[in-house]
């Protein structure tokens, strides 16, 4: 596996993960310091199914995930300066501010975004998949979830929907054992997701979702099936988040021996002893090298984040029609664009 | 002029403008072969002039508004229909998560340009299926509503909402489908967000739309032959709401009576007798008054259901009752 890509996409893939552990580590330092508010969902020991993923897709093929997307962004090849501007809530973010940790976004890299209402982005995820069709590209749709999405009614609606109309969607799962803090045998009637597929008739797969050539493989083959106008499918990717479901999660219903376990089998470094190493592309002393470039990569997005002002006060209002028409704001109010400009606060 | 059915005007304006731009599609449940074209008619016979464009969807609402959703992302101008707005509930994630939020949320960068047409009202059905959730919708930031009362307001509010980029909810209403007015055989368009004076009158202004604006007229009617004129505001929008004409009402008639359908607290009219008394309080002579639906689950039984809705005879009732001190 993975024989097909060549020693500079392999070190890509490497670089690609430890950006996100850094960035995901340099976050969680950053909302300890409260530069960061709200919630913080980290991505810290699923960076291979993000990594291989993206990795087995077109740059303009349709990307749309849930809300820990900070691996998907960076993966997607999104700024970091700008996704850590976002986590501060700063006019340099992806956003401008306004959507925050879970709502990162580039249209312009065909990331239509996190999403944060458990299974409220799969059927946005399938009418994009309907547009290319009706545009007649041949782009086809990435649509990520946890474990936890599938048992509400979206997942089941979109997923039937995009069987029936034999659209151009990949959902893929990942199957990190926990929604939120419920374990999976706790939430789930049936623990082997990708079998939930076969209920609307839905070609499924697994894979170990620590394992980043495995997952990249595994995509190619379902990009080519989707493409190809074979129609949608599920992928369960099998992995494990190293911290709890987000910052303000005291993570005290996993065991400390489970996730020490789990770490044993760390998706970074077994593929860079297993591959990289192994195969003679990457020294320790480049590996050494690679490490402290991201480390300041990352510092360096921290300080642009720091010194991004925060959106102005006057922009308030902007961007919530497409098109205002007259009369947007309802007669009378006292909470008004006018007295936001004067800086007066709320009640001019 | 032809007369022509409310439901034949929305109609046509789906007509037009499925011709007008190969993007626009329309979904809903059994729209294309059920009864010859949705449970109320309105697509009657449009799935054989647009082949394809025009597809029955599951029953599974919160997929029939996301995958509009997304197919609007993505650059389509879906036209979703909800069969009954009480069905809307299904959906109200992806109404109010998304379809709102998606472009401020996004900072301006994606757009969903959907109209999501649903019927209000009533008739028998009791009470999961005869209700008007105008005043839920219409208190969401990035939501478009339109409730057109007219057969020519229907038409050409439609054909805005279907080439407006903003998510529009369009409530029809299951008591005006059959009934009828002029539209003229050329094309127009009524703009979004503009009310307007469906009947000059210079004793009392009444503030309504949808059915409740075929009601008022007929109350206004009897009010004449008792010599009392009503001035009757039609707001055809009810977000982004035009107040304008109501206002500039009230200091002419300094009376006014706000009449909906819906439920009367937390309703519509309460937030339009707020911004009336904010706009014009020294020209008012009586306090603002309400006629609205009764507050309690809609029964099924003929004579319940008829007293729990307002109908003309309220209307002249409340205008005897607030005028009868003058005249």
């Amino acid at each position: 596996m993975g024989m097909d890509m060549n020693k500079d996409e392999l070190i890509a893939l490497y670089r690609q993960m430890l950006l996100i552990r850094i960035f995901e580590d340099k976050s969680a330092e950053m909302y300890a310091k409260a530069k960061i508010g709200g919630f913080l969902h980290l991505y810290n020991g699923q960076e291979a199914i993000a990594v291989g993923a993206l990795s087995a897709l077109r740059p303009d093929d349709d990307l749309v995930t849930h809300y820990r997307d900070h691996g998907y962004a960076l993966a997607r090849g999104l700024n970091a300066n700008a996704v850590m501007a976002e986590l501060f809530g700063r006019e340099g973010g992806t956003t401008g501010g306004r959507g925050g940790s879970m709502h990162l976004a580039d249209v312009d890299k065909h990331f239509w975004g996190g999403y944060a209402i458990v299974g409220g982005h799969l059927p946005l995820a399938v009418g994009l998949a309907y547009a290319n069709v009706h545009h007649k590209t041949d782009r086809i749709v990435m649509c990520v979830m946890g474990d936890g999405s599938t048992n509400i009614g979206t997942f089941h609606a979109a997923l039937n929907w995009a069987q029936l109309w034999k659209l151009p969607v990949i959902f893929l799962v990942e199957n990190n054992m926990y929604a939120m803090g419920t374990a999976i045998n706790v939430h789930s009637a049936v623990i082997e997701i990708y079998k939930k597929a076969s209920a609307h008739d839905m070609y499924a797969e697994r894979v170990d979702g620590k394992d980043v050539l495995a997952v990249h493989e595994v995509v190619c083959r379902l990009a080519e099936r989707a493409r190809g106008g074979e129609g949608p499918a599920l992928l369960e990717a099998v992995t494990y988040r190293y911290r709890g479901h987000s910052m303000a999660d005291s993570d005290v219903q996993r065991s400390k021996s489970e996730i020490a376990e789990q770490k044993m089998r760390d998706p970074i470094p077994t593929f860079a002893e297993n591959v990289l190493l192994k195969r003679n592309l990457l020294t320790q002393a480049d590996m050494d090298r690679i490490q402290k470039e991201i480390e300041a990569e990352v510092e360096a997005a921290v300080q642009f984040a720091d010194a991004s002002p925060e959106p102005a006060l006057n922009t308030l209002y902007e961007n919530i029609y497409a098109h205002p028409v007259a009369n947007m704001q309802s007669g009378g109010s006292l909470i008004g664009p006018a007295t936001l400009y004067s800086g007066n606060g709320k009640h001019g | 002029m032809a007369e022509i059915t409310y439901r034949e005007a929305l109609k046509r304006a789906l007509r037009e403008e499925l011709a007008h731009d190969p993007d626009v599609v329309v979904w809903g449940e059994d729209i294309v072969a059920y009864g010859g074209g949705g449970a109320y008619g309105v697509t009657a016979g449009l799935s054989k002039e647009f082949p394809g464009r025009i597809r029955d969807t599951p029953i599974a609402e919160e997929a029939i508004v996301g995958v509009g959703i997304g197919a609007a992302m993505g650059g389509c101008r879906p036209v979703v229909e909800l069969m009954t707005i009480n069905f809307a509930l299904v959906a109200w994630d992806q109404i109010v998560n998304h379809a709102a939020k998606q472009h401020h949320m996004f900072n301006g960068k994606i757009k969903v340009p959907m109209v999501m047409r649903s019927p209000a009202g009533f008739g028998r059905t009791a009470a999961t299926h005869s209700q008007n959730f105008d005043a839920w919708l219409s208190s969401i930031p990035g939501l478009k509503v339109v409730e057109p009362a007219t057969p020519y307001d229907a038409k050409g509010l439609l054909k805005s909402a279907i080439r407006d980029d903003d998510p529009v909810f369009f409530i029809e209403h299951l008591q005006l489908y059959g009934t009828r007015g002029e539209v003229p055989d050329e094309e127009y368009f009524i703009p979004l967000g503009v009310s307007e004076r469906k009947r000059e009158g210079k004793h009392l202004t009444v503030v309504t739309w949808g059915r409740m604006l075929v009601e008022t007229m007929k109350a206004a009617k009897t009010l004449s032959d008792e010599g009392v004129e009503l001035d009757v505001i039609d707001l055809r929008t009810l977000r982004p709401m035009d107040l304008s004409l109501a206002i500039e009402s009230v200091k002419k008639t300094n009376h006014a009576i706000v009449v909906e359908e819906g439920w009367r607290s937390i309703g519509l009219g309460a937030e339009i007798v707020a911004s009336l008394q904010e706009q014009a309080f020294n020209y008012l002579d009586a306090p603002i008054a309400r006629v609205a639906g009764l507050e309690v689950p809609m029964p099924y039984a003929k004579n319940l259901e008829r007293a729990t809705l307002p109908f003309a005879d309220d209307v002249v009732m409340a205008v005897r009752a607030m005028l009868a001190n003058k005249y």
